[in-house]
């Protein structure tokens, strides 16, 4: 199935464009959903261990479906908290 | 009141909104705009929202909040777009029974405003340092 995901900040900075739209496994997890996202835009991988994914404006775990299949996909990249926009180095 | 808005914040009237009789204690948080970082001088903030789950965050803030302390009235503002120095981002502000519960959670909600709230912030470029740059540099 395709799936759109919403991008913001650091991640819509780097893919030139508010959203992506991705081609998923039926049963595809949050985990399929970040192998998608970093095949259909490599640079993408090193912002993903700082992404977080919101299915309906809930944040999501790796291990979690994607059901329903109209579920509101969204990246979340690390929020304001003190920090800017800048990809924090690699731990 | 949760309220994420592109106009100007003017705190007054949201701390005002949390006023009641049966609170002895009104504790708020600003947070502005801060000009100079170390040796960074920042001449503005450009404020970004995914504004249908910030929204949700909010609303969640509060009643977790709710629930810990006995908050009689809260109001979680924040603003988007670009912001001059100086300027209010954000309003926290609750009323309670005593002190030490206000600022309790008040502090709280502001912490974790900026943990789980999908804002985000980027100093906006100064475009004039760049065109005052001499020829070849």
């Amino acid at each position: 199935m395709k799936a759109t995901i919403l991008l913001f900040a650091s991640a819509r900075e780097t893919v030139g464009a508010p959203s992506l739209t991705v081609e998923l496994d039926e049963n595809s997890t949050v985990g399929g959903l970040r192998s998608a996202l970093a095949r259909a835009c490599p640079a993408l991988i090193p912002l993903l261990p700082f992404l977080r994914i919101a299915i309906d404006s809930e944040y999501a775990r790796n291990d979690q479906q994607i059901i329903p299949h109209d579920a509101e996909l969204a990246v979340i990249p690390p929020v304001s908290g003190g920090s800017s926009l800048e990809i924090p180095a690699p731990p | 009141m949760i309220e994420i808005t592109p106009d100007r914040i003017d705190a007054t009237p949201i701390i005002e909104s949390v006023r009641t009789p049966l609170a002895g204690a009104v504790c708020s948080f600003l947070g502005t705009v801060r000009e100079i970082t170390g040796e960074t001088r920042t001449i503005g903030l450009e404020y970004e929202a995914y504004p249908v789950m910030a929204a949700k965050k909010l609303a969640e803030l509060e009643a977790e909040a709710r629930s810990r302390w006995p908050i009689l009235e809260a109001a979680l503002v924040h603003r988007v777009g670009r912001l001059d120095p100086g300027e209010i981002s954000v309003v926290v502000a609750v009323s309670c029974p005593h002190r030490q519960e206000a600022f309790e959670a008040c502090r709280w909600l502001i912490d974790t405003l900026k943990e789980v709230v999908p804002i985000w912030k980027k100093d906006v470029e100064d475009v004039a340092s760049f065109v005052d740059l001499p020829p070849g540099t």
